[in-house]
């Protein structure tokens, strides 16, 4: 295998350059991931703290093997809608007892903990993960349910929830929920579908209908412990399975649950040396021009997040914009595709589909580094068969049965976006550096492409076209189609995992590939028909 | 010539004795009690002894057994060590009896000195300067203040000290009746004490040829509770006529008593001169000091002397210093306290030899790692000898020695010791009797390492546990430890040390290396047991040891032991102790005592009836029924409380 070499002039003013815009762009980032920490900002917090209560980020610190590795999932979550950062509850893969989990934890100091439309896809995505992956769930609860000013926006769809915590453990998949406090109305079904149930002394509260609701509908006279204390569910409902005197003793339970899960990985620990890239992941700042129509190597971001920046490429002189190869990071075994120039011509679709063919037969994880500006066209293309060869690709992409991660270092547009999985390619993981773009089309083409199809469409009518009300409207067009575009926008709509820095992007797929590896292998299966 | 020599003893100087015997081809035959079945004396012997029990005077005080275990492990001689049987005339004479050689002196001789009142008659009659013996009925004021002493003592067993007459009686009687216990003679006498005085001893050795040695004096002022622990060889800052002084008067008590063998006359030297103490008619504890600055083997020359051959003419002249320092699990700061427990460490870095002499740095230890110090023997753990050309240079030494030791698991004077060595007053020569008494033993007693030392060992200590945390992870052992994608909490670790609760924050970085929230310390190279701390620019090593419930850390900047704190502390019960708790749901049918009832535990205080049965609740201990909670019909819930007992006085801890 070869060791990869660099061709980055780290003293070039083109690098210092797409250094600090990358660090411009992350400091952004950073901006909005200090909002999500922030929480419901100073005075909840020490509300919150007041009462004796951990936050939900020291309950999962608590949780969590102490020094292990944590990825934060959907970190921009609500990011640029009305809802604040974070989505009012944080969800991570985390490694419990020696076992990596999901854990899903209420921020009690965002609206109580109250779920908004954010906070449900965040949640939802989250147990996907769980389900995808394998992975035993941990609810770390406290809220006060449906935030009712959005009812209309959650109450319909929110019961995905219940059902996909039941499903899980109809799937052998463990869930544990610890209540902290309020677990209300809907709420009171996570612990009511969990495997395991922690609750804590004069904390826990777990009922359908508080005693105003209570009295609203029956007319008795109910207190808060008779209804839904934790003492009573211990001792008379059944609810809680284990009664714990504080928060800290009830998360210690939980981790004594989780080990004697006694979960083994049917993947196995890594395989292969898990070394030091050679090159310095510091030097992934420098790489990707803030400008994408400059294209960069990506095998200069290779090199620096695969183990000892090895890289065994596959087919280099066929299909040169796309690079394919096999390379390895903390040890485990990867299949990489990474857009080169851009453009997926008919030879980089059909090595593509080889290449996915290869991993599925040895059954290597893919992972798929997007920097692309889609299928190439025009006549030559069309006619030489652009469509059959893109239809390849994604025919092999959707039906493999191999883990696939996803992590967009650059554009991503049109059906390049799909035929590098996507995300509505079920990707197991997908991420984003702060360079990466995702859209139809570039902004300027797709605004480029209305203005043409609008002075098509007046001079057929026989009109006169206005070239200032054109301007306007390209610009506007431009701008809008260029701020969608961005990463923190689609990761606040849930569209990735996060937005990560790229300096730790060797941490985040080693754990990433790690995680994978708690699901079986299915064994490869059936493709579509490819049109040869 | 002995071919196989059974030492009557445990410890180091079983240990000591048994290393010669190797060197001359002597098989060795070691006798144990049950605590030190697997003690190192008793595995590195050729044969061993069981002596049943654990009791000293089950074990290693019967001289029957002891001879016994000779004749059946086929030995042909028997070395007494120091203390237990070593000045036991009955015992020297028994193993005589048994046909097998005596690595000591003449019954006779040990008699004749074993009664410090007689000895001292003795002496006196030889020329020897001797302290009056003051009758205890005849004792006045202008006498005070006296030292009680029994006449059979040693090691400092049954003395006391008398300031005033109205005192006088009782501390007499007391002396005689621990003497009685302790020696089987209740015998004592008085003498006029000399708070300050000095402790010099002179080691000879005598053939039976007629030849005495004197092997240059010690000086062994330095004592707590009348036992030695800091002892050196030459006396400092004496006169050479006053060395020859004693050395002559030495040599006349050895003759005066026909002596063979390696024996120690004691003295008391003071403004007025010096006068006789007693005589050990053994080895002593401190014997190495004088083997380091003559460079012979003592036991070796006993040996040789059993076997009869003779001494040289002259004995080798004194080279250097030495000091020795006896490392004993007690706390010095609680007033000496013995300490026990499992020894998961011990080691000196740098001793150049165990049990022999050395121009250098010497260890003699009767333990290892792993060997639990319990209650029924001394406490010493082992003796550091450092040789130097200079007193100073071999108080340097041994300080740096002993500061640099690893000894985990157990509290000993080490920190003392090392003042000690460092004491402005000690490296004066400015040594007596009164040393610790003198100086302030609070602050002898100080930890080496400062609050500041404990808390940058305590970051070393959370850094290395996070490291070995590291490797024994099941998943994501080779990603960064403690890595986040965003910025959160730092990872804690908390300690209690000597100074009280350490809190430690640190937070992972990218590449692996973590940070720390304090102004002017950065992290170098961390492993599980090695831990790089940069003060500014000097960089400080740590070497971290970690055991379940203890952290063991070492530095220039002073041994620190520390307790981990659990992150899950056990739950307390919230529960009055001695509270009867209703063990399942049901109702009292029955009620047999009253609030303020004294009660015997196991006593039935009430029933409850539940699911037809009847459950009786007895006294958890012996008290007064202080609470009643229930009566009789009264529904309770499991874990009610139904009833509290207050434990009698006696029983409460």
């Amino acid at each position: 295998m070869t060791v990869l070499l660099t061709a980055l002039d780290t003293g070039s003013a083109e690098y210092a350059a797409n250094r600090a815009a990358m660090l411009d762009r992350l400091a952004e980032v950073d901006a909005e991931h200090a909002k999500a920490l922030a929480g419901g900002g100073p005075k909840y917090t020490e509300r919150h703290r007041a009462r004796g209560r951990l936050l939900p980020r020291e309950r999962i610190e608590l949780l969590v093997d102490r020094d292990s590795p944590l990825l934060e999932l959907s970190t921009l979550a609500a990011y640029g809608t009305e809802h604040p950062v974070g989505g009012s509850v944080v969800t991570a893969v985390g490694v419990v007892e020696g076992t990596e989990c999901v854990i899903v934890a209420n921020d009690p100091t965002v609206r109580g903990g109250a779920s908004n439309p954010s906070s449900l896809r965040k949640t939802l995505r989250a147990l996907e993960i769980a389900r995808t992956n394998r992975l035993p769930v941990v609810n770390l609860v406290e809220s006060g349910g449906a935030d009712l000013q959005n009812q209309k926006d959650i109450f319909i769809p929110g019961g995905q929830v219940f059902r996909d915590l039941t499903r899980l453990s109809a799937a052998g998949i463990p869930t544990v929920t610890v209540v902290f406090g309020n677990s209300t109305a809907g709420g009171a079904y996570v612990p009511g579908m969990s495997d395991h149930v922690v609750m804590i002394r004069e904390r826990s509260k777990v009922f359908l209908a508080g005693p105003p609701l209570v009295k609203m509908a029956t007319g008795e006279d109910a207190d808060d412990e008779s209804l839904g204390g934790a003492q009573m569910h211990a001792r008379v409902s059944g609810l809680a399975d284990y009664l714990a005197g504080d928060e800290v003793e009830a998360i210690g339970i939980g981790r004594r649950i989780v080990a004697d899960l006694r979960w083994r990985k049917p993947g196995g620990p890594p395989t292969l040396p898990p070394d030091e890239p050679r090159h310095d992941p510091e030097e992934l700042l420098g790489i990707v021009p803030p400008d994408l129509r400059r294209p960069f190597d990506p095998r200069e971001v290779i090199a620096r997040f695969a183990d000892g920046s090895r890289f065994g490429e596959f087919k280099p002189d066929y299909g040169p914009s796309l690079v394919t190869g096999w390379a390895s990071v903390h040890g485990h075994p990867v299949g990489v595709l990474a857009n080169a120039r851009g453009v997926l011509f008919s030879q980089e679709s059909q090595k593509a589909a080889q290449f996915i063919q290869l991993a599925n037969v040895s059954r290597v994880p893919l992972l798929f580094l997007h920097n692309t500006t889609g299928y190439m066209v025009g006549t030559d293309y069309e006619q030489g068969g652009i469509i059959k060869h893109g239809a390849m690709m994604i025919n092999a992409v959707s039906n493999s049965t191999v883990p696939h991660l996803s992590l967009l270092i650059g554009a991503s547009y049109g059906a390049g976006h799909y035929g590098m999985c996507g995300r509505a390619y079920d990707p197991r993981f997908l991420f984003a550096w702060p360079s990466a773009k995702s859209a139809v089309m570039g902004a300027a083409q797709l605004a480029g492409t209305m203005s043409i199809v609008a002075r098509q469409a007046a001079a057929a009518a026989g009109r006169p076209y206005d070239e200032d009300a054109d301007l306007v409207v390209r610009t506007m067009v431009e701008n809008q189609i260029e701020a969608e575009s961005l990463p923190m926008v689609l990761s606040g709509l849930l569209y990735d995992d996060g937005v990560i820095d790229p300096r730790d992007t060797r941490t985040v797929l080693g754990l990433c590939l790690s995680a994978v590896r708690n699901a079986p292998d299915p064994g490869p299966g059936p493709y579509g028909v490819f049109r040869a | 010539m002995i071919t196989r020599l059974l030492v009557a003893n445990r410890g180091e100087i079983a240990r000591r004795i048994m290393r010669t015997c190797r060197d001359r081809g002597i098989a060795t035959v070691a006798v144990y009690a049950d605590p030190d079945a697997n003690a190192l004396h008793a595995r590195e012997a050729d044969l061993a002894v069981r002596l049943p029990g654990a009791a000293p005077a089950d074990t290693y005080l019967r001289g029957d057994l002891i001879v016994a275990a000779a004749l059946a492990a086929g030995a042909d001689a028997v070395h007494p060590g120091y203390g237990f049987l070593s000045e036991q005339a009955g015992f020297a004479q028994a193993v005589l009896d048994a046909g097998l050689t005596w690595v000591g002196p003449s019954p006779a001789a040990i008699e004749a000195m074993g009664s410090k009142v007689a000895a001292k008659k003795l002496m006196g009659a030889a020329g020897v300067p001797v302290l009056p013996e003051l009758d205890p009925a005849a004792i006045g004021a202008a006498d005070l203040p006296v030292l009680v002493k029994a006449s059979a003592g040693g090691g400092g067993r049954g003395m006391r000290v008398v300031r005033t007459l109205a005192e006088l009686p009782a501390q007499v009687a007391a002396a005689r009746a621990e003497a009685a216990a302790a020696f089987g003679d209740p015998t004592v006498f008085c003498e006029p004490y000399l708070a300050t005085g000095r402790h010099i001893e002179v080691q000879v050795l005598a053939d039976a040829h007629g030849t005495v040695w004197t092997l240059g004096e010690r000086d062994c002022s330095i004592q707590r509770r009348h036992q030695k622990i800091v002892e050196e060889a030459p006396a400092p800052g004496l006169a050479d006529a006053v060395r020859e002084r004693l050395a002559e008067a030495a040599a006349a008590a050895a003759r005066a008593i026909g002596y063979t063998g390696a024996g120690t006359v004691e003295f008391l030297a003071g403004a007025d001169g010096f006068h006789f103490l007693e005589m050990n008619t053994r080895l002593q504890v401190e014997h190495p000091v004088t083997e380091a600055v003559t460079g012979v083997d003592l036991v070796d020359l006993q040996l040789s002397v059993a076997e009869g051959a003779a001494l040289d003419p002259a004995p080798p002249p004194v080279l250097g210093h030495a000091i020795e320092v006896r490392l004993y699990a007690e706390d010095p700061a609680h007033d000496w306290r013995p300490r026990t427990g499992r020894l998961r460490e011990f080691t000196v870095p740098g001793a150049a030899a165990e049990f022999t002499p050395v121009r250098g740095l010497r260890l003699d230890s009767g333990v290892t790692a792993g060997d639990v110090v319990g209650v029924h023997y001394d406490p010493m753990l082992a003796k550091v000898i450092a040789w130097g050309p200079t007193r100073a240079a071999a108080a340097r030494t041994l300080g740096s020695a002993v500061a640099a030791a690893r000894i985990h698991g157990l509290d000993t004077n080490r920190d003392l010791l090392v003042r000690l060595l460092r004491h402005p007053a000690f490296l004066a020569g400015d040594v007596d009797t009164s040393f610790l008494s003198a100086h302030d033993l609070a602050e002898l007693a100080r930890p080496l390492a400062d609050e500041r030392a404990v808390r940058l060992s305590a970051i070393a200590a959370a850094l290395a546990a996070a490291q070995a945390q590291r490797a024994q992870a099941r998943v994501l052992a080779t990603l960064p430890g403690g890595w986040r994608n965003i910025p959160a909490a730092p990872q804690l670790r908390a300690y209690d040390g000597p100074y009280g609760r350490v809190e430690v924050a640190y937070r992972p970085g990218r590449t692996g290396t973590p940070t720390l929230d304090e102004p002017g310390l950065t992290v170098g190279q961390a492993t599980a047991d090695r831990v790089e701390l940069l003060v500014g620019t000097v960089r400080h090593t740590f070497a971290v040891t970690a055991y379940d419930d203890l952290v063991c850390v070492e530095s220039p900047l002073g041994p620190v032991a520390l307790t981990p704190v659990d992150r899950f502390p056990k739950p307390v019960p919230t529960t009055a102790p001695g509270s009867l708790l209703a063990p399942l749901p049901g109702s009292v049918i029955r009620i047999a005592a009253a609030e303020g009832d004294p009660v015997t535990a196991g006593q039935p205080l009430l029933w409850l009836e539940a699911m037809k049965m009847q459950h009786e609740l007895t006294a958890p201990a012996d008290g007064v029924l202080t609470s009643l909670r229930v009566a009789v019909g009264h529904q309770v819930d499991v874990g009610a409380v139904l009833a509290v007992v207050t434990p009698a006085p006696e029983d409460q801890p």
